[in-house]
This record gives C-alpha cells, sequence and structure tokens, in this order.
C-alpha cells in the first residue's frame, strides 16, 4: 500500500468532510435529548425517511438540493404532532415508555418504506453538482458536495448557537432543558417546547437525510445504521455541547476513513471500536461541557 | 382466589395458597409441554420450538427492561454470538450437540462481563443504543471471519447431521422442541428465583431510584452485572437453540435486530415487569406471526402500530389489564412497576381518603 | 370590590396525604400579604396551588374574578401572575441577563424592563454576564425577584424569599420589595419568619397542619394567640 504524502492528506481531508454528515446526523438526537432528555430511537429512520421524500419530489423533477426548501419544513411539521400527540404522554413516566414508541416507530417506518419502495436501493440525482470537486494538487481534489455537506453542517451549528443564545425562544429552549417546572412559572408552555423542539430536530434530519441521498444510495432498512452514528457523534464530542458534535462527527468520520484504508472491511468497525474506547476511557465524551452526569 | 384491593393491605397469610397455584402450574405447563407433540403432526415440534425461543428471549430481556430497568435494543448480540459459540463448540471443539447450546450461554455470559464496562457508562436512551452499538461490533467481526465463520455468507451447524443420522429426524425435531421448552421453563425459574431473592429485592430498589438505593447500601452496579450477564448468558443459549433450529447462521440474520423488536414486541403486549406477561404475549404473538405471515411489511407495520398503542394506552399490558379486573396472579413477586418508570399517570392531587 | 386574588376553601392533596384544607384567602388591590407557618404547615402548597403548579382537588381560586384554579402555570404568567419560587430556581446554563429575559418570555407589556430591574438591582447589571448560578445566594434571590417582575406582573407570589440568606441581605431584598409593593403591585408571601412577615404584611394568614389558623392585621394580633397559631400549642 503506497502511503505517499498526498494519499494521506487526502485520506484525511476525506475523513473530515464524512464527518460533516455525521455531525448533521448527530445535532438532531442530541437537541431533542438536551432539551427533553429523550433519545429517539427512529432517529435514523427520519434520516432516511427525509431521503424518500426527496425522492418523491425527485419524481415531479425537483433537484434533491432544491427539495430542501419542501422536506424540512415537511419534516419539522411533522414533529409537531408526533411530540404532543404520542411523545408528550409519556412525559414523567420514567425512560421505557418513550424509547419503546419510539423503537415501534422505526420497525413501522422501515417496514411502510419497504412496502412504498420496495428493498431496494436508491440513490438522488443532485446532477452535475454531484461530481463536481476542486483540484487542489493533481494529487489531492476534494468533492463539491462533501464541501457542501461540511459548510452546511457547520451553518447548522452556527444557527443553532445563535438561536440558542440569542433568540426569546432560544433561551426558552435552556431555560425549559435547565428546570421545567420553574420554565413554566416563567410563562413557557414546557408541551410546546418539546413540540417545536422535536419539529426543530426532525427540520435537521431532513437536510442530513437529503446530503446522505445525494452522497450514496440508502435503502429503507439503513435508518439504525444512521442512528447509531449519531449516537456516536454525540458520545464521541459529549452530551450537551454544540462544538462537542462537530469534534465527535470530525473524529468518526477520520476513524472510519483511517479504518477502511488497513481494510476495506474495517469502515464502521472502526467507529464502533472509537466509541467504545472514548466511552471506556472518557464516558462523558472528549469535549463535554454539560452539568449533567 | 385472593382478592386484593388498592387501599387495603396485601394479606400475607396465602402465601401457601399461592405456592399450590404455582406448583399446580408448573405440573400442568410440563404435562402441556409432554402433550402438545403427541397432538399435531410432525411439523408441530417444530413451530412450537418457535414459542419456546420466544418465551425464552422475552422473559430475559424483560428481565434486563422490565425488573432492571435497563432498556436494551442489542440483545440480538447474545442470540447472534449464542448462534455461532454453538456451532464452534459443536463443529470444532467436539461436543456434543445439545450440550453445545448450554455451554454457548456460558460463553456469552462471560462475553457480557467486559461489554458492561463499556455499556454501564451510558444512562437509559443511550444505555439503549450502546447495547445496539456492541451487538453491530460483534456482527461485524464475524462477519470478517471470511474463513472459519464463513463471513457474510454463514456457516452451517455440520453436527446436526450426525445426530439425526445416528437417530432419526424425527428424534431430531422431538429433542430440539423438548430443549427448546427446558430452555423456557429453565429461562422463568431463573427469573423467578432472581425476583424472589435478595437481588430481586435490591433490583427493584434501583429500578424505583437507583441513587436512593445505593444511598441505603445497595451496590447497584453488582446487582444490575447480575441481571445484565444472566440476560446475556441466558439468551445466548436461546441463539445456541435458534442455531440447532436453522439451517444455516447467517451474521445479518443472527445478529438482526429483529430479534430485540420481537421480544420488545412480546413483551409490550404480554405486560412489562411480571413473568407471565412475556409467556402470555409470546403465545398472542406466535399466533399474530403465523396470522400476518403472509402480508410482509404490513405485519411488522402492524405488529408495530399495535406495540406504540399498547404503550400509550395499557403501558402494563394484557397481564397487567388481566391483574387490574381479577387480581390473579401466578408467580408472587409482588413488586409493581413503579410510577416513575412507567404506568398510571402521576395523579398530582389524590382522592380524599 | 372584588379582591385581586380570591382562594375559596381548597383542598390540596399528595396521594393519600392532604396538605391543604378549607383554605380561604383574600388579597386586595395594592396589598402585601403574608402567609406565616411552621415548617411542613402547607404554605409552600398553598402557593403552588395558585400559581398553578399543583392544582387544588377542591374548592375554587379566583384572579380578578376570573376562576384560574383549572389554568396552567404558564397561562397564569400570561393573566399577570408571577412566581419567585422557593429555592430560587435560578436556570443554571443561562446568564443573569438570559434568566432576567426569559422571565419576559411571556411578552407582557407594562412598567419593567430589563434596565427598571438593573435600576431596582444595579449589582445584577454589573454581574449580567455571569452564569445565573455563580451569583451569591442574595443576588440569586434578586434575580429571581427581577425575573417575576420582568413579566409585568399584576400579583406576585414570593416563596420563602429570606430562606437561607444573611439577615442584612433578608433586609436588602425587602426594601425592595417594598418598593415594587408601592409601584403598585399586589404581592402575596410566603414567610417562615414571622416577626418579618408580620412587619412586611398589611394582613396575615397563619397556617397550622393545611388549616388556616388565625388571620388579622399585625396591629391587631396578640402575640400569645400568633404563637399559639404557629405550633399549634
Amino acid at each position: 500500500m503506497d502511503l505517499g504524502i498526498d494519499r494521506i492528506i487526502n485520506m484525511l481531508v476525506q475523513g473530515v468532510l464524512l464527518g460533516g454528515l455525521y455531525v448533521l446526523y448527530g445535532t438532531g438526537l442530541s437537541l431533542i435529548f438536551g432539551v427533553m432528555r429523550l433519545v429517539n430511537l427512529a432517529h435514523g429512520d427520519f434520516i432516511v425517511l427525509s431521503a424518500y421524500i426527496s425522492l418523491i419530489l425527485a419524481g415531479f423533477g425537483v433537484n434533491p438540493l432544491i427539495s430542501i426548501v419542501i422536506v424540512v419544513p415537511v419534516m419539522f411539521v411533522l414533529g409537531l404532532p408526533l411530540q404532543r400527540f404520542v411523545l408528550n404522554r409519556t412525559l414523567g413516566k420514567g425512560i421505557m415508555p418513550p424509547l419503546l414508541i419510539t423503537f415501534g416507530l422505526s420497525v413501522i417506518i422501515q417496514n411502510a418504506l419497504q412496502l412504498g419502495f420496495s428493498a431496494d436501493t436508491q440513490g438522488l440525482d443532485a446532477g452535475a453538482l454531484e461530481t463536481a470537486s476542486i483540484t487542489i494538487t493533481p494529487s489531492l481534489s476534494i468533492g463539491l458536495m462533501p464541501l457542501l455537506t461540511f459548510v452546511i453542517a457547520i451553518a447548522v451549528l452556527i444557527g443553532l448557537q445563535v438561536f440558542f443564545r440569542r433568540t426569546r425562544l432560544g433561551r426558552a429552549f435552556r431555560a425549559t432543558s435547565d428546570d421545567p417546572e420553574a420554565a413554566e412559572m416563567m410563562g413557557i408552555n414546557s408541551r410546546h417546547v418539546y413540540a417545536l423542539a422535536m419539529g426543530l430536530s426532525l427540520a435537521i434530519v431532513a437536510i442530513a437525510g437529503i446530503l446522505l441521498g445525494v452522497r450514496t444510495n440508502f435503502a429503507p432498512a439503513l435508518g439504525p445504521a444512521r442512528l447509531l452514528l449519531a449516537f456516536e457523534t454525540v458520545i464521541i464530542g459529549g452530551l450537551g455541547s454544540i462544538w462537542g458534535t462537530l469534534a465527535g462527527g470530525i473524529i468518526l468520520g477520520l476513524a472510519q476513513t483511517i479504518g477502511a484504508q488497513i481494510n476495506p472491511a474495517y469502515f464502521q468497525l472502526s467507529g464502533h471500536l472509537v466509541t467504545l474506547l472514548v466511552l471506556v476511557f472518557r464516558p462523558t465524551g472528549l469535549f463535554a461541557v454539560t452539568r449533567d452526569k | 382466589m385472593v382478592a386484593r384491593n388498592k387501599s387495603t393491605p396485601i394479606p400475607i397469610v396465602n402465601t401457601m395458597n399461592r405456592e399450590y397455584r404455582l406448583i399446580a402450574f408448573g405440573v400442568l405447563a410440563v404435562v402441556i409441554i409432554i402433550a402438545l407433540p403427541q397432538l399435531g403432526g410432525t411439523g408441530l415440534p417444530r413451530q412450537l420450538s418457535d414459542l419456546f425461543v420466544f418465551i425464552s428471549i422475552a422473559t430475559m430481556w424483560n428481565l434486563l427492561s422490565g425488573y432492571a430497568g435497563m432498556v436494551s435494543v442489542g440483545q440480538q448480540g447474545w442470540i447472534g454470538l449464542g448462534s455461532y459459540a454453538t456451532i464452534v463448540i459443536a463443529d470444532d471443539l467436539g461436543a456434543s450437540l445439545f450440550v453445545s447450546v448450554f455451554l454457548a450461554g456460558i460463553f456469552t455470559a462471560l462475553v457480557s462481563i467486559p461489554t458492561s464496562w463499556v455499556v454501564f457508562r451510558l444512562r437509559a436512551g443511550y444505555f439503549a443504543i450502546g447495547t445496539w452499538v456492541v451487538a453491530e461490533v460483534f456482527q461485524l467481526l464475524v462477519s470478517s471471519s471470511t474463513g472459519w465463520l464463513g463471513g457474510g455468507a454463514g456457516r452451517s451447524l455440520a453436527s446436526i447431521r450426525g445426530f439425526v443420522r445416528s437417530t432419526s429426524p424425527e428424534t431430531f425435531a422431538l429433542t430440539t422442541y423438548y430443549v427448546a421448552a427446558a430452555i423456557a421453563v429453565l429461562s422463568i425459574i431463573v427469573v423467578y428465583s432472581l425476583m424472589r431473592s435478595r437481588v430481586g429485592l435490591g433490583l427493584t430498589a434501583i429500578r424505583d431510584s437507583e441513587s436512593g438505593a445505593a444511598s441505603l447500601g445497595v451496590n447497584t452496579t453488582r446487582l444490575k452485572l447480575i441481571a445484565y450477564v444472566v440476560a446475556a448468558g441466558m439468551t445466548g443459549i436461546a441463539g445456541g437453540i435458534i442455531a440447532v433450529m436453522s439451517i444455516n447462521v447467517r451474521p445479518d440474520a443472527a445478529f438482526s435486530v429483529q430479534w430485540t423488536a420481537f421480544m420488545i414486541f412480546i413483551t409490550v403486549i404480554g405486560g412489562i415487569g411480571s413473568i407471565e406477561g412475556p409467556i402470555i404475549g409470546a403465545v398472542l404473538f406466535y399466533f399474530i406471526r403465523n396470522q400476518l405471515s403472509s402480508y410482509g411489511e404490513w405485519s411488522f407495520i402492524v405488529l408495530g402500530v399495535i406495540a406504540v398503542v399498547m404503550m400509550l394506552v395499557a403501558p402494563r399490558g394484557i397481564w397487567g389489564l388481566i391483574q387490574q379486573r381479577t387480581h390473579f396472579e401466578i408467580f408472587p413477586i409482588r413488586r409493581l412497576m413503579p410510577r416513575r418508570l412507567l404506568m398510571e399517570n402521576t395523579p398530582s392531587t389524590g382522592e380524599a381518603p | 370590590m372584588t379582591p385581586v386574588l380570591s382562594v375559596q376553601s381548597i383542598e390540596s392533596y399528595y396521594g393519600q396525604f392532604q396538605a391543604l384544607s378549607g383554605i380561604s384567602i383574600a388579597v386586595e388591590e395594592g396589598q402585601t400579604v403574608a402567609i406565616i407557618g411552621a415548617n411542613g404547615a402547607g404554605k409552600s402548597t398553598l402557593m403552588k396551588a395558585i400559581a398553578g403548579v399543583h392544582p387544588p382537588t377542591k374548592g375554587a381560586i379566583q384572579f380578578r374574578g376570573k376562576p384560574i384554579s383549572g389554568s396552567s402555570a404558564y397561562a397564569l404568567v400570561q393573566q399577570g401572575i408571577a412566581m419567585v419560587p422557593e429555592g430560587r430556581r435560578i436556570f443554571p446554563s443561562l446568564t443573569v441577563e438570559d434568566n432576567l429575559l426569559v422571565g419576559a418570555y411571556s411578552g407582557r407589556k407594562g412598567q419593567w424592563t430589563l434596565d427598571k430591574v438593573y435600576e431596582l438591582f444595579p449589582i445584577l447589571k454589573e454581574r449580567r454576564k455571569n452564569g445565573g448560578t455563580d451569583l451569591s445566594g442574595g443576588q440569586q434571590q434578586m434575580v429571581a425577584v427581577g425575573r417575576a417582575l420582568m413579566s409585568n406582573p399584576e400579583l406576585i407570589l414570593m416563596d420563602e424569599v429570606s430562606l437561607g440568606l444573611a439577615p442584612i441581605v433578608v433586609n436588602e431584598i425587602y426594601e425592595v420589595i417594598r418598593r415594587i409593593a408601592a409601584l403598585g403591585t399586589t404581592i402575596l408571601l410566603v414567610e417562615q419568619d414571622v416577626s418579618r412577615g408580620l412587619r412586611e404584611a398589611s394582613y396575615v394568614y397563619c397556617l397550622l397542619e393545611g388549616r388556616i389558623s388565625l388571620e388579622g392585621k399585625p396591629s391587631d394580633l396578640k402575640k400569645e394567640e400568633i404563637s399559639r397559631a404557629y405550633f399549634g400549642i
């Protein structure tokens, strides 16, 4: 195996950019955990569902990247009743009901997608953009789509940061996360905040799903694997830290790319192993800022 | 029958009564297990073995999640590992077929100890996903062994051929049936005795309040580890008998999260946090699955919807509904799911006494 | 004239435990009313019942003649009832200023703005970028009071504002509370410190084991009957 300097740089760049996609996976998962301590086991299936919604729109000639402006609001609106009428009903009843309900949703979404679109793999065609790349040196070129994904991921993180720090609703999110009862005493309807948080999480999921679909092929059963990647991003970065999620995604992307360099079969395995190592040696994640244990 | 009223303390006098009922139930169960294969055709033992597998794996998921409060979605890891361990122990190490099934359980129990160091770092929902990652790692490791374990194409349990040749296909089917039944009965006995012991008392305390239990001197990590290792071991044994019942063991099937979906569905339908629940749930699931098997994806959608609705409307499952009306129980553990973990709306205000 | 707040024979339970029985109180416009009583007498439960945090099982609560006993806590803020909760309940991940701004979430307009609150508590302006829980207990209590003011309430419920604070700090805070009252806000406060409650309020209710054991204007009450009502001896 030739490990020239260009090749190493190439590998590192690919890994970092791949991490951008994982940042988008992880952000939605950690957002709702941060606000309401809820873990959505159907998170990955919502990512895949978003890709399929974009696929339906592609049938009407909508470019996947343009479809973001439709799929994001659709997924946001889907999140509101999901939280309001289903998950809010389980609040204060312990960890089990929301976990089992979202697990049930995962099974339902996967099979519904399989019913509607068959188990075959599909892809989203973003046209010339998909294969375009920026040549930096003769042996190093960066794909435009991975770069765009990474930039979008950063933009989403900055957007969230501004939302949480600077807006009235963002403060309400943080107050509810700290102490829902006290937040209610300040005039904040926590159930409404939870519904909005789920909507926001699924809106980010929508972006992730479309970018996933443009990047690679997808199939109805791929949701759980996305959930695990989202989880690993969050765990490596540390719970409750927006910029930790960025680091988590990049480390996970790098681990996978480097692992695959050693043996293509180690692509997923190396990501899992890095996560397990972090859990053993730094269980709060590498960049945790949260006060929760 | 014991009438139990919510507001009056439970009388302690009728334990004798309860134990007779348990013995009667046990005798009845053994009679049914022996009688059933005599009733149907040659395919019946094979089909009923499925039922016993469902009872075993759901009972173990219930021990972990319903009793110890650790919701796992990675139990398929122990099924897959148990299946492959059975193949290796029987075919490569030469142990006899059905002994290998139980040795596989010891193997998975041992493997579960180091994995607990990782997943016990996580709480609640993240614990659930953590167990899933561990199961994925098992699957990827097994898949990457292309030579020894057959990689993605899987490997078959060759010892079955030897067993069938030296006896008969009927004897093999019937032996498998009895071993599967024995595993189910063993699972129930293990959970029952565990929950009746001090371990069960401690686990209930942890489920109610982990910090509270720890402050009372309960060694929470040790008790959770016991539940985790026992569930891994027994689920590994179930994985072993699944290997015996399969022609070929493939990683994607053996480590499929569908196994855990089955466990969850069975337990949610039957009733979390009771021994009777998973048994009732398994019987129901067995029939529903047979009825829906020709409907493909629809069957899973229907099962998923039933589970979600059940969780919202009757979180203690069918057994919970039965108990609410009749106050009947077979396994007197008498430790109900606390409100904090599950159950009815916590009333912000009570009624006048 | 209808009182600002009227509580009519409410009962409240925690499970089987009856925390309040047949409590009736009335708070007139512009008044400062104190509820005194020993630990566990039901003072905080009464506050939670009024604030919609722990609704009563029986009885009625009216705010300006409108029934509110079924309303959620957040809806009551919109209507003009603010709460300074027991234990202050400052949001730890928010800065001092963000804590105050959360108080304005309901968007009710009125005399209180961020600047006005900073005028009332100059120290908070200095420390506005600090984390809400990085302050001293007294300063945190100021944040809690300021946060309640930010919703421009007509009625403020103050639960044990003096608890755990040094006497000098308590004086300082009550100084401000008097100024708030003088600006026309009606105040219902819970005090464990009897003499403090008698000094600050124009009308006092004493709670004992979930019942009102004594009520009246502080000037009309005798020392012995107060200690009898307080300790139940």
